[in-house]
């Protein structure tokens, strides 16, 4: 008899989920833009369950992670975003050693073992320069839609320098550099670069191992990623379940629980 | 309607150390107010100048670091840093200070009042924000200020020159002191105090060292509020006495398989840096809950002082951890967290104290590294409440619990 099982992840500005079967094989997969706090985690849920024709009784287990982890009754565990980052990188990217995620509103970097397990982590501190919240506000700036930012930086051919040091110090960068008539292709790469540099000096911190792979909403966007390979010199590992990484994390860790409770009896 | 019915909690033990520690904490504020009120000199102290020589004239000093402490626990923190800062202080500078300005500008803080000074005592052992704080107390308060400069310690050992070098400022600032006050330094009195605080110190270190075993037979959270007496009093016999009944008490936990640690200690980590004081209780519960208990902290090792003479007391301030390079500080740390048998370290990235915390992101990683251990660090504050995210301190703790849970899986799976 097959087993299902539920990973769901909430962040800070989304909500998504993934439904396996036997620990391996993605039933089904959900993403709505409301995080905590909002209908979405009840949405991604419901959603799971429709599109992969299960009912709630036939999901064995089910881990939540993200930000509003606390607050979500209808799991049986909950896990910390860091540990599910780097379970759900490890089953995309068995060999990755350092995994980076810049979610909605924090960056973190893992360390991985060969098993998979994450090692050492490391945070970006209380300022939201770095992560996915700096690139909205730049993007409301610039009158453009976030996924947007990477077809505009690969226009450019320099990037403009943009602060890394803060989000509100970057945004009067911005205005300023707007209100002189700067290119925007090479605005938004700047603003990339910026990113990468507040991202890279955590993971040089941490010390990078390769291979090098990214989870969280950003790593959807070209422009940072590509600014981040060259801030680190190295290959970035990129899935299109990039952003899903959390919620398939959870979901490998609920499958292991689940069958340790069947093995246990 | 129901009435509140409000949980009684029991009388506490006055033969307990808890409650004479307590006391002595609280007597000498008293004593200080007392001693103002009948027009004696009180004075305000820092925290690593030589405790010794206020005891040995019978001084009345206070200690404005922890009087800022307490007034950070009990919710005023916010308030007296927004009152420094209205007066033109940088929110940059360490939050004691702040609150430390503000009190002695004149702003009430009943959750910990003192009397105002009539000269402070100075020493940059634990950090060099303090020369620039106590000399800005003594320009505003019209009062003198001693000032003894210890310097930063790039060897192992204190050199003799250096030892004189403090001496002479020892020495001076017992001279200032009796001008100051019209007090007589005694000698014989000084070997008395001197006696009581090596009493004082070898029944704290023996006490925290019985974090060896396993499970603590107390919860490290216990050692932020005792280490109050060990800074402030370590020179009086009730401190003494009670530093002992400490030590008896954790014996007898350790006896009878019992601790001040509630619930299973499953896991053991050494903590960081100055406590996050308007936080105590949400970074304290967010190891409980978790079963982790912070078996040590440097403090266990900081405050006791052990010499033998004059000039050896001289040495021990000079070593003090604030005071000395980053390998020696490493290899305190490092000791203590292999006797005491630390599984995790959580650094207290304290915005209030650059020198600790600047130093720390090298130092914890050395730690980690020749410890085998995750290190894990999280931004805070010692008393300003606004530079501390209570989510993003949840998700770092749960992160090094489950690195910590992961590896004994991993060990105990072979």
């Amino acid at each position: 008899m097959s087993c299902y099982v539920m990973g769901i992840d909430i962040g800070s500005t989304t909500s998504k989920g993934v439904v396996l079967k036997d620990g391996s094989e993605i039933v089904s997969t959900y993403l709505i833009h409301a995080g905590t706090g909002t209908k979405g985690p009840a949405t991604v849920k419901e959603e799971l369950l429709k599109s992969s024709g299960l009912k709630e009784d036939d999901i064995a287990y089910t881990v939540v992670t993200g930000y509003g982890r606390k607050t979500y009754a209808e799991a049986d565990a909950q896990l910390s975003e860091l540990s599910c980052h780097a379970k759900g990188a490890h089953y995309l990217f068995p060999e990755a050693r350092t995994v980076i995620d810049i979610g909605g509103q924090d960056a973190k970097v893992m360390k991985l073992d060969g098993e998979g397990r994450m090692t050492a982590f490391l945070m970006n501190d209380k300022c939201a320069a770095g992560t996915g919240r700096f690139l909205e506000v730049m993007a409301a700036i610039l009158q453009l839609d976030v996924s947007q930012l990477e077809e505009e930086a690969a226009k450019a051919g320099e990037a403009l320098k943009i602060s890394s040091t803060c989000t509100v110090f970057a945004e009067s960068e911005v205005i300023s550099q707007l209100s002189n008539g700067a290119d925007i292709p090479a605005l938004v790469k700047g603003i990339c670069k910026s990113v990468a540099s507040r991202v890279g000096a955590l993971a040089k911190r941490i010390g990078i191992e390769e291979k090098v792979c990214m989870s969280g909403g950003v790593a959807n966007n070209g422009g940072v990623r590509d600014a981040l390979a060259e801030e680190l010199g190295k290959e970035i590992g990129y899935s299109p379940l990039a952003q899903l990484t959390g919620a398939l994390g959870a979901a490998i860790y609920a499958y292991e629980r689940a069958t340790k409770e069947r093995k246990d009896g | 309607m129901a009435e509140e019915i409000k949980k009684q909690r029991p009388a506490p033990d006055p033969n307990s150390a808890k409650y004479k520690l307590n006391m002595i904490a609280k007597k000498a504020y008293d004593d200080a107010f007392a001693a103002k009120e009948r027009g004696e000199l009180v004075g305000w102290c820092s925290s690593n100048f030589p405790v010794e020589i206020p005891e040995t004239l019978g001084l009345y000093v206070c200690y404005p670091e922890n009087q800022a402490a307490g007034i950070a626990a009990r919710g005023g923190g916010e308030r007296m840093c927004s009152i420094a800062e209205g007066q033109g202080y940088s929110n940059d500078i360490c939050a004691y200070a702040r609150v430390s300005l503000a009190y002695a500008s004149g702003a009430p803080a009943e959750e910990q009042p003192m009397p105002l000074p009539d000269y402070v005592l100075c020493c940059n052992n634990i950090c060099n924000c303090m020369i620039k704080w106590y000399e800005n107390l003594s320009r505003e308060l019209h009062i003198p200020m001693i000032m003894i400069d210890i310097p930063f310690n790039p060897d192992y050992d204190v050199p003799d020159a250096e030892v004189t070098y403090i001496k002479n400022q020892f020495l001076d600032a017992i001279k200032q002191l009796e001008e100051i006050t019209g007090k007589k330094w005694s000698w014989d009195r000084y070997r008395e105090v001197m006696e009581i605080s090596g009493r004082t110190s070898r029944a704290w270190l023996e006490a925290t060292a019985t974090a060896k075993y396993v499970p603590s037979p107390f919860n490290g959270f216990d050692l932020l509020n005792h280490m109050a007496v060990m800074v402030t009093a370590r020179g009086k016999l009730e401190a003494a006495e009670a530093m002992e009944t400490l030590l008896r008490e954790y014996k007898e936990n350790h006896e009878k398989g019992v601790s001040t640690y509630r619930g299973e200690e499953k896991h053991r980590i050494m903590f960081e840096g100055i406590a996050c004081w308007p936080w105590l209780r949400v970074t304290a519960h967010g190891l409980r809950d978790r079963g982790i208990n912070m078996v040590t902290t440097i403090y266990a090792d900081a405050f006791g002082f052990i010499y033998k003479d004059f000039d050896d007391m001289c040495r021990v301030y000079a070593k003090v951890p604030n005071a000395i390079n980053l390998e020696y500080a490493r290899d305190k740390r490092i000791k203590l967290c292999n006797d005491n048998h630390v599984e995790g370290l959580l650094v207290h990235t304290n915005r209030s104290c650059k020198l600790w915390s600047g130093f720390m992101y090298e130092m914890s990683r050395q730690i980690g590294e020749e410890c085998d251990i995750p290190v894990v660090s999280f931004d805070g504050d010692q008393a300003d409440p606004r530079n501390f995210s209570e989510a993003q301190y949840d998700t770092r703790v749960q992160g090094l619990t489950e690195i910590m849970q992961s590896r004994k899986e991993a060990q105990n799976a072979g």
